[in-house]
């Protein structure tokens, strides 16, 4: 804490920042810097304009460094910033929810943290965040325990072990197994290639130009579409392959998940973005474990918080992809549970036949349409018959699996303290909801629910994604459970 | 996880009190603006267009009957369905048609309760009361209160839920 507060008790963020924001800016500048280079090079004259932008941004990052300040008084969290269009921005202490740090590499050469401060209101667009950006790691730590708990707390460093804190879980190698069954690493993969081939295109550079690529496209030219095809797939994969490893190690190296004295749980991790999530346990309304399909093939799980506050996504991860038996025993020590009495490992009651029917119908009946529309295209010579057997002989076993699979999954219990909550096939949930944690309960019933003798009865929560359902079980189970 | 009733949908518990009377002229007409928005240019467009593709006037005519339909029979199963209750520990709402939906909201976990009153409500007399909690999950609403017995119920859920001490998470 390099800074001295003025009279009112308002603070200045770090004047590091005077040297780091220029530089961010200059290092999103430098694909027009690529462009303006081999586009300038016959007319000359782009050069000041560049120069002119690059000042002006410069210029702005210390006017927001010489207008942003901060105070946490008794009461509330203060944040002022804005030259022309002023902001204060005022929450209650009271209402902060998470304090998160993160810290990209440019901010961790200079020792800078990125402090998001969550409050769990979300009006009308605006996420109800303070964002100090940035930070020393000291000063972050600071505001972390000032702000999170009312007790001072031995200080501890982003990157440096953590005071005094229990530690639930931390990576293990094995575990980077898990990575290639995650989607998202491929997406990211697609996303990537894409985003160099625009930067390439734009900078007026022709890829088929590179030798090797040109050898390759004249490679498949000559071939049938099968081997074109095949071979596509197989760059595909390998790419995503390791798209998926870089992925996981960046977001995960060093990860580890404490319980801090201070009555927040803590995920540490990150390797060039070190991140630093804090969670205040008492917001804590319990766990959800998620099993997309490849990553339940191979046995692995997400496990994820649902607290108030904190919403859903990135930030309420609590693992990385692991093991489904590591994932259940973090999320039983996450509840206080004990490890072979983990919540979301309970056996759940399975619904009525009836539920089955009805996933039978939504699945089946899709894919019946598209096996007709095909058929039918054939009848008129559109097409030829295959393209119907074939959907007939893929999509139809797939509906039925898929239904039979999501009836499988469905399921309820009440655990101890707990609702569980089973759901899903794609994407298969286990959610452990804490019951004292529910504000409310719907029970609804549709036209078909009610000729069955179904309903679905939703736990209403100020957490996660807001509501759970417990689908199509028996009307008495529903009411049973809006009085449990 | 015990309860077997012979009547699951008694044991349900039936809020007490039923909207106002009025709620059905409301509804009615709602219905019928909403039909006048869909029907009036596809009636214009059959009659106005020359050359009017083939069963154009036996769609329009399904559209009425649907019309019809609707709005005669929505607004009466609506109002049957249609329940309240506030107890000192919980507010009871029911309502929908087709689609039933039953809620409850413990006394302590509300958060802010609200009246509002659209132009229809209020050539009708009526108001609408929303009771939201701390879930992004949507808020209970009970459609259709007579303006003064909506008013009183206001005042009455401000008292307890001021009462009830916590931040309703």
């Amino acid at each position: 804490m390099s800074q001295e507060a003025d009279a009112g008790g308002w603070l200045r963020l770090d004047p590091r920042m005077l040297a780091v924001a220029p530089a961010q800016e200059i290092v999103r500048f430098i694909p027009l810097l690529i462009a303006a280079v081999i586009a300038g090079g016959r007319g000359g004259g782009q050069w000041w304009w560049l120069f002119g932008a690059l000042g002006a941004v410069v210029g702005l990052g210390v006017l927001r460094w010489l207008t942003t300040r901060y105070r946490v008084t008794a009461e509330r969290m203060e944040l002022r910033s804005g030259l022309l269009f002023r902001q204060h921005r005022s929450v209650p202490r009271d209402r902060i929810r998470t304090v998160d740090v993160t810290a990209k590499p440019l901010h961790r050469m200079f020792g800078l943290g990125v402090l998001r401060i969550g409050t769990g209101q979300h009006e009308r667009g605006r996420n109800g965040e303070l964002t100090l950006d940035a930070v020393s790691s000291a000063e972050a730590e600071r505001l972390r325990a000032v702000l999170l708990d009312r007790s001072t707390v031995a200080p501890s460093t982003l990157d440096g072990p953590a005071g005094g804190g229990v530690e639930l879980a931390r990576l293990s190698w094995a575990w980077l197994r898990f990575a290639p069954l995650t989607v998202l690493g491929v997406a990211s993969v697609g996303a990537l290639f894409g985003g160099v081939w625009q930067l390439l295109n734009e900078a007026g550079f022709d890829v088929t130009d590179i030798g090797a690529v040109r050898g390759a496209v004249d490679w498949l030219t000559g071939r049938p579409v099968g081997v074109v095809i095949v071979a596509a797939a197989a760059v595909l994969l390998v790419t995503g392959v390791l798209g998926a490893l870089v992925r996981y190690v960046e977001a995960w190296w060093g990860y580890r998940l404490t319980r801090e004295p201070d009555g927040t749980l803590r995920v540490n991790r990150g390797l060039l973005t070190r991140r630093s999530v804090s969670l205040e346990e008492r917001r804590l309304r319990g766990v959800e474990v998620d099993e997309p399909l490849l990553l339940r093939a191979g046995r692995g799980a997400r496990l994820n918080a649902l607290a108030t506050g904190s919403g859903s996504g990135d930030r309420s991860a609590l693992m990385p992809p692991a093991p489904r038996a590591a994932a259940h025993q973090v999320a039983a020590a996450v509840l206080r549970t004990p490890a072979e009495q983990a919540p979301t490992t309970r056996p759940l009651r399975r619904h009525p036949l009836a539920a089955l029917r009805r996933r039978l119908v939504r699945a089946v009946t899709p894919a019946a349409i598209a096996v007709l529309a095909f058929w039918a295209a054939g009848a008129r010579h559109a097409l030829p018959y295959w393209p119907a057997v074939a959907a007939a002989a893929v999509l139809l076993p797939a509906s039925v699996l898929l239904a039979v699979d999501r009836y499988r999954n469905l399921g309820h219990a009440v655990a101890g303290e707990h609702l569980v909550v089973g759901s899903g096939s794609l994407v298969r949930r286990t959610v452990a909801l804490r019951r004292s944690g529910i504000i409310g309960w719907r029970v609804s019933r549709s036209v078909f629910q009610r000729a069955a003798g179904l309903a679905t009865a939703t736990a209403v929560t100020a957490a996660g994604a807001g509501a759970y359902e417990v689908r199509d079980c028996d009307l008495t189970a529903a009411i049973a459970l809006t009085r449990s | 996880m015990s309860e077997q009733t012979a009547d699951p949908v008694a044991a349900l518990r039936q809020p007490a009190h039923r909207v106002s009377r009025r709620a059905i002229v409301w509804w009615t007409v709602r219905a019928l603006i909403g039909w006048l928005v869909v029907l009036a240019p596809a009636t214009v467009a059959v009659l106005v267009v020359p050359q009017r593709p083939p069963g154009a006037v036996a769609a329009l005519v399904v559209l009425v009957l649907l019309a019809a339909t609707h709005t005669a029979v929505m607004p009466r199963w609506r109002y049957h369905v249609h329940r309240w209750e506030a107890t000192d520990d919980a507010v009871y709402t029911q309502a929908g048609w087709l689609n039933q939906e039953w809620r409850v909201a413990p006394m302590s976990r509300i958060q802010t309760v609200d009246t509002e009153r659209g132009p229809l409500q209020q050539l009708f007399g009526l108001a609408t009361v929303t009771v939201t909690t701390a879930s992004a999950a949507g808020a209970l609403r009970i459609e259709g209160l007579e303006v003064r017995l909506a008013g009183e119920l206001v005042e009455q859920l401000t008292a307890t839920t001021q009462a009830t001490p916590g931040d309703a998470t």
